[in-house]
């Protein structure tokens, strides 16, 4: 018996190293693949904004993302959940603890263990700001708190009712898309992310995202300005619509994901067409740098380690520049006064444009001498793929730009330069990348 | 407002406004009565529509099962209402405790002012039994409410019946975040009076009543329930109250709703919603049905159970089962689902219904006008007024002179103020005793005719209004010597704002009421004067009074019920409608006896009093 054991476990191994044999071939492209995203770790802000029974259907919408994303491997420490009302617990649910987004019971979206952070009244428009720009009292605790940095992909998805230009928050108060745009201009301001996805599901969506100048931003809407957005699921036994249109088939797209799917933003682009949604989607991606065709769901939904074991060596050839230490000792003692403009109120209202385009450029910068430096430690030579697209070409051109601008600042070079190591340093990534090329020595 | 401060032009419009008064308060006149008209157009009103997001669709399974079990208890109920020849109290407790409510009951007892002919009750003395089911998961902050009547005979056993079978499957249920109460009342409006008044801690009609033991949350909608059958043909419902107090709009349109969906044939006014609006039928039968709801509402009599609900705020209408002789019947299981239904949705109420309107007229359950649309018929109206006001204001302002023999120009002395005065506070008087002396001489007139207590009543108030003819006419004289030119424009220039001001807010708390007191009144406020033909004008002036304006209403509305009566009847009817109105007074508080007796009626009065100015 023992025997027969040991010769399966044989042909196993084998078979796998057979498959890792072929596939050995293309480690290094996986390799270039493997930095596409600046991303370290992942955040998610689910908001529904509405109360009262009759308004199930935006519980049940927050609460499947909510789900998606959990599944996707965002933990509950990593996501704000703010629902104002308890749909599961109303006196009027004729299925106690649950929360249904198909009419057929398939699918019970409050689960097991739903961790709502912010509740009932303390949805306000004021709390979902101050979660956004991390302007929050010293007492609150970090489970509520948006504790992203300049590396984080944050998802912020929104439900309730709108209109053109705003979102109803419980019937009391409305933030309007130019708050929501200055509040993700403070967000990069202030380095709380490096990618964002904003989706929201109201009617008229896309006016809450047209006034959006902050770079790295990625939009969906579930509907154009003037178009409600529709319900959808009308349940006779609970008495109400179970879900939105639009999330309904969102949900349904995104329970074909999982963590290792390779699905990209161009299919998310095309969930829910007019046929399903009545209403007609809409996206916007011209502030995003990324070509949304090479961006991963799971880059938003999901929080996916960037682990690949291999056996195989691989040749890091070119190591890690050292600074030099001088300047790196200055620029610590010069760090307090780099913040100083840390929000120029007056740059924002009088030169969005220009300043929106100069933040965009430092920091692609930023990331591209992370990515750069990571690449040439990677390969001799860029992959030629890479070098093919769109955003591997702009990151060239920012690269010289950069360059030039050694001569002009040598100071804000240099101060850039010391935060890229300490984020490279503090990244995960880098520091799995690293211990992997420890171990097969 | 330069119009009005430039003075050439002040006096240009307002020379102009004189000279064509009498056109324009014709035109005026025709105009509001055609506008009243118009509203039961089809193109010119509204369809109904659900406002209150809450309610929404009619989105609910409804699956009450139980509706031959109702009748069975139905018929129980009857039994044992036979048995103890009046409400059943003790069975009823049982049977609702048997069904897991909270039961209750309250004792109440209450005198009328004179015996009621028509129901047979002089001393009333009853019990409401009414059993509370608790929301199971939520707290007892709001409440609904159900109810049947315990009718004498064999009336609305069924809906007893149907009350408790819905009670025991409620009960199942475990979604009800208000209280439902489940109300049976002894002697219809009287049981419910004291159930109201106890509830709210209130007591307005000086009744007696034990407290109630038990109660809900505040409550929020009412459905009164009236079934003798065990089958029905259609559902009609019944939303006027007391004072012409109408529920929310909503309340109606989740009947209609409900009524669509179930496919159950539902009525306003016993008169189906008709399609063929462009048709000459079509369009009087919408006519009949809003008139019938005019006539009803300008009754300011509570027109079901429900209507001392609307009192306290509360929402309510009562649903009548109605068996005629259509082939389509509806089981007492499709009824129960209906009722179902319509509580499911009222349970998902986060506040009163508020969404819709409160003001409006049906020219059928479809349709709908709301006060925007029907005050400017009122407007109109009411604008002829302000015109003669106006027309007697300027001819005041500036009296002609008169040139006597001499050359010397006299001014015409301005009446003094005891000649107004005194005929204002005589009609008044007499209004005071139309109002007090009909039932506090009842034991007089008795033995002194051979009458019963409430034709006493009736017959002396119908005599108080008469002798109000002959009395008050010339009284200025008593006072103030000859009347003059100037007396009586005075007087009937405070008459017409006094008239103006009545009906303005009569119209605004009953619309119907106000319409057709002014579509009466104000015609003679116009043309009367000491110079017309006083025979004729007499004649036309006893005929447009307050009086006989409701025996006309009387025949008018039987008309419109397509039950005509004779003049025999008639004149009964009214002598009834008489005492039930000043009944309604002093039981529910109906404020349309003392709105006649102590205004109208003087200000008719007062008119009376110019047209015999000497």
């Amino acid at each position: 018996m023992a025997r027969h054991c040991t010769v399966k476990i044989f042909v196993l191994l084998s078979l796998f190293n057979l498959s890792f044999l072929v596939s050995t071939n293309n480690i290094e492209d996986k390799a270039g693949q493997f930095f596409n995203s600046g991303h370290t770790n992942n955040w998610a802000v689910l908001v529904c904004t509405s109360r009262f029974w009759f308004n199930y259907r935006h519980v049940a919408n927050t609460l499947s993302v909510y789900r998606s994303v959990k599944r996707l491997g965002i933990p509950d420490s990593r996501i704000v959940l703010m629902l104002a009302d308890d749909m599961a617990c109303n006196h009027r649910n004729p299925k106690p603890a649950t929360v249904f987004s198909h009419k057929n019971m398939e699918l019970n979206v409050y689960g097991d263990d739903v961790e709502v952070d912010y509740r009932g009244y303390e949805v306000t428009v004021e709390n979902f700001l101050r979660v956004l720009t991390g302007r929050l009292p010293a007492s609150t605790p970090r489970s509520k708190r948006l504790l992203s940095d300049d590396r984080s992909n944050i998802l912020i998805y929104l439900t309730g009712h709108g209109g053109n230009g705003f979102l109803k928050f419980q019937d009391s108060e409305e933030i309007s898309n130019v708050e929501l745009a200055d509040a993700f201009e403070q967000m990069w301001q202030k380095r709380r992310y490096n990618e964002l996805l904003f989706i929201i599901d109201t009617c008229q969506g896309a006016s809450m995202y047209e006034r959006f100048y902050s770079p790295n931003l990625m939009a969906l809407a579930s509907s154009q300005v003037g178009e409600d957005s529709l319900s959808h699921q009308p349940d006779l036994a609970i008495g109400v619509h179970l879900m939105d249109r639009y999330t309904f088939y969102l949900l349904e797209f995104l329970e074909d994901i999982h963590p290792s799917s390779t699905t990209n933003m161009n299919q998310l682009f095309k969930v829910c067409p007019k046929s399903q949604c009545v209403s007609t989607p809409g996206h916007r991606t011209d502030l995003f740098l990324r070509d949304p065709g090479r961006v991963l769901i799971t880059d938003f939904f999901g929080s996916v380690r960037k682990v690949e074991i291999t056996m195989e060596t691989i040749n890091l050839s070119s190591p890690m520049e050292p600074l030099p230490e001088r300047i790196l000792s200055e620029d610590r003692q010069r760090e307090t006064q780099y913040y100083v403009d840390q929000l120029p109120v007056s740059g924002i209202i009088h030169q969005v444009n220009t300043r929106t385009h100069a933040r965009t450029r430092t920091h692609a910068r930023t990331r591209t001498h992370a990515r750069t430096r990571t690449r040439t430690r990677t390969h001799t030579h860029p992959p030629p793929h890479c070098s093919g697209t769109r955003s591997y070409y702009k990151v060239h051109q920012l690269r010289h730009s950069a360059d030039s601008d050694l001569h002009t600042s040598p100071l804000s070079f240099s101060l850039e330069k010391f935060f890229h190591l300490r984020t490279f340093l503090k990244s995960p990534t880098l520091a799995l990348v690293l211990k992997q090329q420890k171990e097969p020595h | 407002m330069g119009l009005l401060s430039d003075p050439n032009r002040r006096r240009a419009l307002i020379g102009m406004l004189t000279r064509l008064n009498a056109p324009i308060c014709m035109i005026c006149y025709m105009a509001g009565v055609a506008w009243f008209m118009g509203l039961a157009f089809e193109p010119f009103t509204l369809r109904t529509y659900m406002s209150e997001n809450a309610m929404g669709s009619t989105m609910v399974e409804e699956r009450f099962p139980a509706g031959e079990r109702a009748l069975a208890t139905g018929r129980e109920f009857a039994a044992h209402k036979k048995k103890t020849g009046g409400m059943p109290v003790d069975w009823l407790v049982r049977t609702m405790q048997a069904r897991g409510l909270e039961v209750y009951t309250q004792r109440f007892s209450r005198k009328l002012p004179f015996p009621d002919e028509d129901k047979e009750r002089y001393m009333v003395k009853g019990t409401n039994v009414y059993g509370i089911l608790r929301a199971p998961r939520a707290p007892r902050t709001e409440a609904l409410v159900l109810s049947a009547p315990c009718s004498p005979g064999n009336e609305n056993n069924q809906a007893v019946g149907l009350l408790l079978g819905l009670a025991q499957y409620f009960r199942s249920q475990i979604y009800w975040a208000k209280d439902i109460i489940f109300l049976v009342n002894e002697h219809d409006l009287i049981g419910m009076q004291a159930w109201l008044e106890g509830y709210h801690h209130t007591n307005t009609t000086g009744m007696d009543w034990s407290p109630l033991q038990g109660r809900g949350g505040s409550i929020q909608a009412a459905l009164s329930l009236e079934l003798s059958s065990d089958v029905v043909t259609s559902l009609d419902l019944v939303l006027e109250g007391l004072n012409g107090q109408l529920p929310n709009l909503d309340l109606a349109n989740l009947f209609y709703a409900f009524c669509q969906k179930i496919g159950v044939l539902c009525t306003t006014q016993g008169k189906l919603p008709r399609n063929d609006w462009d048709t000459t039928s079509g369009y009087s039968h919408a006519v009949q049905t809003m008139m019938l709801m005019v006539l009803k509402q300008a009754s300011s009599r509570p027109w079901g159970d429900h209507g001392l609900f609307l009192r306290y705020h509360i929402e309510a209408a009562s649903i009548k089962g109605v068996n005629s002789f259509r082939q389509y019947k509806t089981d007492a299981t499709t009824v129960g689902r209906l009722l179902e239904g319509m509580y499911r949705k009222l349970n998902n109420l986060l506040e009163r219904l508020h969404q819709s309107y409160f003001f409006y007229l049906m020219p059928s359950l479809t349709r709908f006008v709301s006060i925007g649309y029907y005050m400017p018929a009122f407007g109109l109206l009411a604008l002829i007024l302000l015109l003669r006001a106006l027309d007697l204001w300027v001819q005041l302002s500036s009296p002609p002179t008169r040139t006597t023999e001499d050359g010397v120009e006299v001014v015409p002395a301005s009446p003094g103020v005891l000649s107004i005065l005194t005929p204002l506070v005589i009609s008044h008087l007499t209004g005071v005793a139309l109002y007090t002396l009909p039932v506090l001489s009842q034991e007089l007139a008795v033995e002194h005719f051979p009458v019963s207590e409430t034709e006493a009543v009736v017959l002396t108030a119908i005599a108080i209004y008469t002798a109000g003819l002959a009395l008050p006419h010339n009284t200025h004289r008593l006072l103030a010597g000859e009347g003059t030119e100037q007396g009586w424009k005075v007087l009937k220039l405070v008459a017409v704002l006094y008239l103006a001001v009545l009906l303005g807010c009569t119209a605004l708390i009953n619309f119907s009421l106000g319409f057709i007191l002014a579509l009466t009144l104000v015609p003679l406020a116009a043309f009367i004067t000491p110079h017309v033909p006083k025979t004729l004008s007499a004649v036309v002036m006893v005929i447009l009074s307050p009086g006989l304006t409701l025996l006309f209403a009387v025949f008018f509305f039987q008309e419109l019920q397509e039950t005509p009566v004779t003049l025999q009847e008639g004149w009964m009817l009214y002598l009834s409608v008489i005492s039930q109105g000043i009944l309604d007074h002093a039981l529910y508080g109906s404020l349309l006896y003392p709105l006649a007796a102590l205004l109208v009626y003087p200000c008719w009065l007062l008119f009376w009093n110019i047209l015999f100015w000497k």
